[in-house]
């Protein structure tokens, strides 16, 4: 039997990609090995770990949860889109850096995109709050002390640079 | 890791949804949130032929009163919009207490609440909380609609009254009314796990501070959600004492049967449940107004 393809149309990071795709394949996989943006990493896949998280219209989703063919007409962010075209951090990301947010870096992808989406909602976290919003993410090297470190100073160095 | 082969098809109205079910019958699955049926197909535990895709069904989503004191929610309402409705967590506190306690923020960003109780997962909050509302359930199919009570719904491990031709479009119960205190609780492993055993409780008393009438049901401590309204009823027409209410916490201990699992043994779960269902009284006991 071949296989049922349906063509999409989906904007990453504010790219326009079209394509083809089987109605099985998981949004995770069509974005690292068809687009080839494999910042978004794949964990557990059955939305455990968090580690596959990106934005789907603005608002983060395990992409391992969700099938390709479902982004069709959707705007997508994912951790490639994070960093400016000269190549400086986004606040969350120098944040990490600063603070040792991580060691192997696997769930880092994930969790920037569960924080940024999350500090933009909510400007003046408090810790609680942080961990609350990190629940989703799973991290075996840090502990997660370094990253909730990170996030308040992010949200604090965000907040200094709004208008 | 991925899901077996099916045919994916996009509904274009709510009709077409019905009439692709009426076609393929037990071998379509509806997809809306996909945050429990995704995962079963990729350990292809679930195999279904065909996927009916409602996310693009609006008129599915949404939640607020209706017309004779009740409120409604659509099954594709998802979870972060109902967190964020203060309007409706006002009107349901226990919708209040119970979310957070769903999964992670990035499940309740796609999980509906038709998809969480068309999947009859027992150890999940919404079963029971559909329960101890008395919630009725609305379903539909190409011929027609009807209504069935949650009690009713849920007829075993992930197992609904809903036919092969039918789809859940929303839940419909009575908004609370004066002198009404409710309180959902859970005891977990880690945040955002399976509840070990949860309580919903909602009490509305007399104006003299007396238990007038009471709803019990809990989560995760049978193949249903467990409704233990009648091991209340000893406090029916009498003071909230702590007595009364460790009274019904043991009735609760000796009627449920939990199957234990990795986390716990059946008999520690008997005991949170017992735990629990003392102190969420309590708290929807402090809820009506009448407390000291």
């Amino acid at each position: 039997m071949r296989p049922e393809r349906h063509d999409i149309e989906l904007s990453v990071n504010g790219t326009t990609y079209r394509s083809a795709v089987e109605s099985r394949t998981l949004l995770s996989d069509f974005l690292r090995h068809d687009l080839e943006l494999a910042g978004t990493h794949v964990g557990c896949e059955h939305g455990v770990c968090g580690a596959c998280t990106i934005l789907f219209d603005g608002a983060p989703v395990r992409s391992c949860l969700m099938l390709a063919v479902q982004a069709n007409g959707h705007e997508l962010s994912t951790v490639e889109g994070l960093a400016d075209s000269n190549g400086e951090l986004h606040p969350v990301q120098q944040a990490m850096h600063d603070h040792h947010g991580l060691q192997c870096g696997y769930c880092t992808p994930g969790i920037l995109m569960t924080m940024t989406a999350f500090l933009k909602q909510n400007p003046e976290p408090s810790e609680h709050e942080v961990r609350e919003a990190l629940s989703g993410n799973l991290c075996r090297c840090t502990g997660y002390q370094n990253i909730v470190d990170a996030m308040l100073a992010a949200a604090q160095t965000m907040r200094a640079a709004a208008p | 890791m991925k899901p077996a082969p099916f045919k994916y098809i996009a509904a274009s109205s709510f009709d077409h949804a019905l009439a692709l079910k009426a076609q393929y019958g037990d071998e379509a699955r509806f997809l809306a949130g996909g945050q429990s049926l995704i995962p079963a197909m990729n350990f292809r535990l679930a195999r279904p032929a065909v996927l009916i895709d409602i996310n693009g069904l609006g008129e599915l989503a949404g939640a607020g009163a209706a017309e004779g004191g009740e409120i409604r929610v659509g099954a594709l309402t998802r979870y972060h919009v109902l967190e964020r409705d203060t309007k409706f967590l006002a009107a349901c506190p226990l919708f209040a207490d119970a979310l957070p306690h769903i999964a992670h923020p990035q499940i309740r960003n796609r999980g509906t609440i038709g998809g969480n109780l068309s999947h009859a997962d027992p150890a999940s909050e919404l079963p029971a909380i559909a329960v101890a509302m008395q919630a009725r359930m609305r379903i539909k199919s190409a011929k027609g609609e009807r209504e069935v009570a949650a009690s009713e719904f849920f007829q075993g491990l992930l197992t609904t009254d809903i036919q092969s031709d039918e789809m859940l479009v929303g839940i419909a119960f009575p908004a609370p009314t004066a002198r009404t205190g409710t309180c959902f609780m859970e005891v977990a492993r880690r945040r955002g796990d399976f509840a070990l055993a949860g309580v919903a409780a909602i009490m509305t008393t007399d104006a003299q501070a007396r238990c007038l009438q009471m709803r019990l049901a809990l989560c995760g401590v049978g193949e249903t959600p467990v409704d233990a309204s009648a091991a209340a009823a000893s406090l029916i027409g009498q003071p909230c004492t702590g007595e009364a209410i460790e009274a019904v916490a043991a009735e609760v201990r000796g009627m449920i049967d939990p199957s234990g699992n990795v986390h716990a043994s059946p008999d520690y779960q008997r005991h949170i449940a017992g735990v629990l269902t003392q102190r969420a009284i309590g708290a929807a006991y402090s809820r009506t107004g009448h407390a000291a």
